[in-house]
């Protein structure tokens, strides 16, 4: 194994009768990773963040987290990690003070009041300690989330949708946040989300997943900036432009028409010339839209999931 | 274990609904206790009047320690309500609330959880039947002095106040054993669910189906009635027998003790298969 490794999950399945909401799932995170976990809502991915957790236990595959078995090393593992897992829910007859005194004491963490009013301070929140969380709004609750998954200083932090029902301000708060706890205190987080735009801004690495399956997996880098992209033209005389292109070097890369669009997959610094080209064949092009591949293709998933 | 155990008795000592069985146990002593005073003279009428044509009653006898004992015989029936108000939401509650996924994602055991709300839940049976012996028995001792403790069983046995004491603490130790039987029942089923109404309404109904299983005089049903637990519930009686038949209350705890045991293992292997979706 390789010792980066921090998550090594192999051929991951669990079954809810006829349902399999996650199939033979693969994925690797890597120390120092903050890990995009992507899919549209169903796909798998709180299922598999809660076997991650041992909160579900797996019907076939196997976890692996600091090179350790989960199954045979839970307590170890868990106390090096700390999560929200989908909304976090607190004791809500208990302020935000005794709920990080209880889940601190809980990991086994230092659960001194100063500790506790760091943590607190750190979301934002030392200000309204004594408060009970029933009064805490849902932005609060999720401040607060992030506050109980750091009080034990964990190696590796699970984050499931953490900006879920925040206000644009709330959901920069926590990518900061994030963005901060990887990058200053050397965490490795993985982080799952149903947005590519939020995992695009601050993962490193990613899968996407859907019906509990992979779909791609690797570096940010690798899968949303390269060079190659769909792209969309909007002409006139579609049936004459497909033609001449047919007959051109741009058939190598021509996909399909709908309408009065033509659709490439193609360079991004082949855009120019094949519209200067159309141009000097006499077509009017309208518009030139390009998307990039990994965009188009998670679009299509997202709203298929939706369906 | 002991942090685990606080900890849940910091959660079900910071609950309101927690005080609802201990306000509810004060207000229904009291009312007893209001009652017997206001009927005392008629109360000791009705009881000694098959003794009275015979013998020459002296003495008090109507005190503190014919009040508690009236007390717990009148009580029995509704304690197991006001226990399973909190056993049955050890578990659900914390489903219904969401904070399995807070609880379980923690270096912890499930056994040692589960352990430890079944303690929790013990030590807070214990306080409410510790409860119930000061609000009836001191409470009662205070206002209606003390005396000869008077009990009609196959035969008339009157004890003296020396005699009474240790009685009485282990009639209410046993009534403790009692409902801890009944907050298992009630943590068991707590563990099977999300909502802390299910578990609440299903102890309720098993005791008293065991109740009338018991009542039915089939053979069956008779020769299985010594392994109800229903059967030994108020075998705290027993203490105020004499002799007191040792042999009797020691089957009967361990009976109890049985159930308790088999519930804690029960809640335990299903709890740490159990997968959290909640």
């Amino acid at each position: 194994m390789n010792s980066d490794h921090v998550i090594e999950v192999r051929g991951l399945t669990k079954r809810f009768k006829n349902l399999t909401a996650v199939n033979n799932l693969d994925l690797n995170v890597f120390r120092g990773d903050v890990f995009g976990f992507l899919g549209p809502n169903g796909a798998g991915k709180s299922t598999t963040i809660r076997m991650l957790l041992s909160l579900i236990k797996p019907n076939a595959g196997s976890i692996k987290i600091f090179g350790m078995p989960l199954e045979k090393n839970r307590n170890e593992i868990l106390r090096k990690v700390g999560a929200i897992v989908e909304k976090p829910d607190f004791y809500m007859y208990l302020s935000a003070y005794k709920n990080l005194e209880i889940l601190g004491k809980l990991s086994g963490a230092d659960a001194s009041k100063n500790k506790i009013m760091e943590m607190l301070e750190l979301v934002g929140l030392d200000k309204r300690y004594k408060s009970k969380v029933k009064t805490f709004s849902h932005g609060m609750k999720q401040r607060l989330g992030i506050a109980q998954a750091l009080l034990h200083d964990p190696e590796l932090i699970i984050l499931d949708e953490p900006t879920t029902g925040l206000d644009p301000q709330g959901m920069k708060e926590i990518r900061d946040l994030i963005l901060y706890l990887s990058k200053t205190k050397n965490k490795t987080i993985f982080l799952s989300s149903h947005i590519l735009r939020e995992v695009e801004i601050i993962a490193t690495r990613m899968i996407i997943i859907s019906k509990g399956t992979t779909q791609v997996e690797g570096t940010v880098d690798e899968l949303l900036n390269v060079d190659k992209m769909s792209v969309s033209v909007e002409i006139d005389r579609i049936d004459d432009a497909v033609v001449e292109i047919k007959n051109s070097k741009w058939a190598e890369v021509y996909k399909t028409s709908v309408k009065n669009e033509m659709q490439f997959d193609m360079l991004k610094s082949d855009v120019a010339e094949l519209n200067r080209y159309l141009n000097d064949k006499g077509f009017m092009v309208g518009s030139v839209v390009p998307v990039r591949s990994l965009e188009d293709f998670f679009l299509k998933i997202t709203e298929g999931g939706q369906k | 274990m002991m942090t685990l155990v606080l900890i849940e008795l910091q959660k079900i000592f910071r609950k309101w609904r927690t005080y609802i069985g201990f306000i509810a146990l004060f207000g229904m002593t009291l009312i007893v206790q209001l009652a017997l005073y206001f009927t005392q003279e008629h109360f000791v009428q009705s009881a000694t009047r098959s003794l009275s044509d015979q013998f020459t009653l002296q003495g008090n006898f109507f005190n503190g320690y014919v009040v508690a004992y009236l007390i717990l015989n009148a009580m029995f029936i509704h304690i197991p309500f006001l226990i399973v108000l909190v056993g049955g939401d050890l578990f659900a509650g914390e489903a219904t609330a969401g904070t399995y996924r807070m609880l379980l994602t923690r270096p912890v055991s499930r056994l040692s959880l589960v352990t430890s709300k079944y303690l929790a839940g013990f030590a807070y049976t214990f306080l409410f039947i510790l409860f119930l012996l000061a609000i009836s028995l001191g409470g009662s001792l205070i206002f209606f002095g003390s005396g000869e403790l008077i009990v009609f069983k196959e035969k008339i046995i009157i004890y003296a106040p020396s005699d009474v004491m240790w009685r009485m603490v282990s009639a209410y130790a046993y009534a403790s054993l009692s409902m801890m039987t009944v907050m298992a029942f009630s943590i068991f089923f707590s563990s099977l669910v999300s909502n802390a109404i299910g578990p609440i309404v299903t102890t309720m109904a098993v005791i008293i189906v065991f109740l009338i299983l018991s009542a039915i005089p089939v053979e069956f049903l008779q020769n299985l009635r010594p392994y109800f637990f229903t059967s030994h519930l108020t075998q705290w009686d027993g203490f105020f027998a004499d002799p007191v038949d040792y042999k009797d209350l020691v089957n009967s705890a361990a009976v109890l003790i049985g159930h308790i045991v088999v519930l804690y293992a029960l809640t335990a292997f299903l709890f740490i298969r159990k997968d959290i979706l909640s």
